[in-house]
């Protein structure tokens, strides 16, 4: 079993007033950020992942946001390059690098490498499309979203193995002389794992290159659901998909008592939490969609749940697979709307923010609580949807450094090791452990159940 | 009771929607970045005089898509390609917004194609003062709101795209908005060699209309399109109290100025 520690590397200071009125975390005025504050988080977080590694994660996953205060990593290979030297034997697990923002996505082949040369080898490069407004903050055209993702794919696959100088004339990338000198580590190349959202199309294609699938805090059911269509994809490619082609992303937060830990996983619905990190505009722009995600969405939308073209989020999320989690989504979306109406004070905004976690709670969307609360709801994922992989997601919003090192070591000394246990009951295995892809599948036969519906109705 | 028919061709390699209504010397009309917004009373009034041909943006309604056009240029030379096919030219040419930067474009490929150039409200050349709105981060629905400067005062406004929350709607509007963004997403909205090219345009008698509180291309853009036109006749009428859209805004003024101008 892969057990990641994950946070999002949040800027703590913003005034959740602000992101309120701002009605999104996406967009706010960088006038916020304060030069001393970014220094000390910055240096804090990198703090956190040696101590992860110290406590027994297996790996540190970092991602990548621009221009929020919702994650601070918009340069992630940066953090990924110190982490490579500073850590010693967590692997490195990128999820992912935005492709298609990159013009240059040699450069991103190189600063790669680099990495897995520095860690020796201990480097997993994800790609993502990014999301809405990561096209938006670095002027990549939207409609060319996935076609350049494709292509930014296999260009640096092409030049991590491909004895080089060798030419490229693509459809959006155009090289005379591919030569990288320095190449990965780790031979043929580093590992490669991709995170996210259940769009189906990016599911297919993990699935067609054996590529693991990670959900990021997706809905249970959604996620199971196109868990099975990595599995029946699979079963086309001739391979039997396992807990090795799938990871999970799963907010957790630990404290020394339930009022501590309820107080700290409140904290992830800080300014709307996850609802609230970018206005449906900035979302969803043009051709950021396929046709097919675009008819879902147009068939979902009706009068008065959104409008003419006010996208709720809510609305999104089901057109795109139901994949967020649906009762943030819903709280967040109306009290914008509202909001953007004039129709609430910020003081009531935040309360019906507030009002949302007993439902995120009761979900599961949230595991907050004392070690001996949290693990039977971590075996509850394990056992619905069996991955090889779990992410622990940090909290976000204004906690103290003291408070989130508190939820490090008792992740490590208490909820790690019953984790693992539970996993090797449930005959889960890691990517690392088990390639994926290796098992053959033979037409005709019964395939391994890759996901429990039952385990999450008991 | 239609006024107009649309029927599907085979073009210059491809399929494109027309929209075809009305009697007597053609006008080509060139829809704006959303699509065609519905037979208005200004297409009606023309009609009367004239035969409006209507082509569907490609990769909007009814029109094929067409992937290798890359942008807005790519799309002039296609357009410059299907319509000497269809044996439109030499036509009258109206373009809206991003249609009048198609116009435009088709002008500094050949000004012959064209007997007289309406540019009402057109994309193309970066304001001097001012920027074009990137209505790529807004939606559809903010984008029309602002294309209208007094709301009340514009009783068509409400009829636009037929006024309905339809999902058919919604879906055409991304389907215009991702073709206009894969075609003019960087630059923003223009084209830098636009101003440069169209000096080279004479014998192209062109009438510029916009509104003073244009909030999606300022008027300032106005007087650059005017200059840039030097080397040919050029008239611009500038509406005050309107907005993007003088053909709904001050409709009974436009129709009088195109009426004269193409007669």
């Amino acid at each position: 079993m892969n057990l990641m520690y994950f946070t999002e590397r949040p800027y703590r200071y913003v005034p959740e007033d602000e992101l309120i009125k701002n009605r999104a975390y996406f967009g706010l005025p960088n006038t916020f950020f304060d030069r001393e504050k970014g220094s000390q988080l910055y240096n804090e977080y990198l703090d956190e992942m040696v101590y992860a590694e110290e406590v027994g994660f297996d790996a540190i996953m970092l991602n990548e946001h621009h221009g929020t205060p919702f994650c601070m990593g918009a340069v992630m290979n940066v953090e990924a390059a110190i982490l490579a030297r500073i850590t010693k034997k967590a692997r490195i697990i990128l999820l992912g690098n935005p492709l298609p923002t990159f013009k240059n996505p040699l450069r991103v082949a190189e600063e790669l490498a680099t990495i897995d040369c520095i860690s020796h080898g201990r480097l997993v490069p994800g790609w993502v499309r990014g999301a809405g407004s990561e096209q938006i903050f670095n002027n990549a055209n939207p409609a060319y979203n996935r076609e350049m993702f494709n292509e930014a794919h296999d260009l640096i696959l092409a030049a991590w193995t491909r004895p080089g100088p060798f030419r490229w004339e693509g459809k959006h990338f155009h090289y005379r002389f591919i030569n990288p000198w320095v190449r990965p580590y780790q031979k043929p190349h580093p590992p490669i794992m991709i995170p996210g959202v259940l769009s189906p199309e990016t599911v297919v294609w993990c699935a067609e290159r054996r590529y693991p699938y990670l959900g990021l805090g997706t809905a249970l059911p959604a996620t199971a659901e196109l868990w099975n269509l990595y599995g029946e994809v699979a079963a086309k490619q001739g391979y039997e998909a396992g807990s090795e082609n799938f990871g999970y992303l799963q907010h957790v937060v630990v404290a020394e008592t339930e009022a501590k830990a309820e107080e700290l996983g409140k904290a992830h619905l800080f300014g709307g939490g996850q609802g609230a990190f970018s206005r449906p505009e900035h979302t969803l722009p043009p051709g950021y969609n396929s046709k097919e995600a675009t008819k879902r969405l147009a068939r979902t939308m009706t009068a008065g749940s959104g409008g003419f073209l006010g996208v709720s989020s809510e609305q999104l999320g089901r057109a795109q697979g139901a994949g967020e989690p649906e009762n943030l989504q819903r709280v967040a979306d109306s009290t914008r709307r509202r909001m953007a109406r004039g129709e609430v004070t910020i003081e009531e905004a935040k309360q019906a923010i507030y009002r949302a976690y007993p439902k995120a709670v009761a979900g599961l969307q949230i595991i907050a609580g004392t070690p001996k609360s949290v693990i039977p709801k971590l075996r509850t994922i394990l056992e619905v949807l069996r991955p090889g992989t779990l992410g622990f997601f940090q909290s976000q919003g204004p906690v103290s450094f003291e408070d989130r090192m508190t939820s490090i070591r008792l992740l490590g000394q208490e909820v790690l090791p019953a984790v693992r246990e539970i996993a090797k009951e449930l005959g889960l295995v890691d990517p690392f452990e088990r390639q994926p892809g290796q098992r053959p599948y033979t037409p005709g036969t019964a395939r391994t159940q890759l996901v429990s519906l039952e385990a999450l109705r008991a | 009771m239609a006024d107009w028919t649309e029927e599907v061709t085979q073009v210059a390699g491809s399929n494109l929607a027309i929209i075809k209504g009305g009697t007597g010397k053609p006008i080509l009309v060139l829809h704006e970045e959303l699509g065609h917004p519905g037979w208005l009373n200004w297409h009606a009034a023309l009609a009367r005089e004239h035969t409006l041909l209507i082509p569907i943006q490609p990769a909007l309604g009814k029109s094929a898509k067409i992937d290798w056009l890359r942008n807005i240029h790519d799309l002039a030379l296609w357009y410059s390609w299907a319509f000497r096919e269809k044996d439109w030219f030499p036509i009258d040419v109206i373009g809206f917004s991003i249609g009048g930067w198609i116009a435009a474009e088709m002008a500094t490929i050949n000004a012959r194609q064209f007997r007289r150039m309406v540019l009402v409200a057109p994309m193309g050349i970066k304001p001097p003062e001012g920027e074009i709105m990137d209505i790529f981060s807004i939606t559809a629905r903010t984008a029309l709101s602002h294309s209208v400067y007094d709301h009340d005062a514009t009783p068509e406004y409400a009829k636009l795209y037929g006024g309905e929350r339809t999902p058919e709607q919604f879906e055409a509007f991304e389907d215009a908005r991702t073709e206009n963004t894969r075609l003019a997403w960087e630059p923003i909205l223009h084209n830098p060699a636009l101003p440069h090219f169209l000096e080279g345009v004479t014998g192209l008698p062109t009438h510029i209309i916009w509104g003073r509180q244009d909030a999606i291309v300022p008027v300032s853009a106005a007087e650059a399109y005017r200059q840039a036109l030097r080397n040919t006749e050029v008239k611009v009428t500038i509406f005050d109290h309107c907005g993007h859209r003088p053909e709904i805004e001050k409709s009974n003024e436009f129709i009088k100025l195109v009426r004269e101008f193409f007669a």
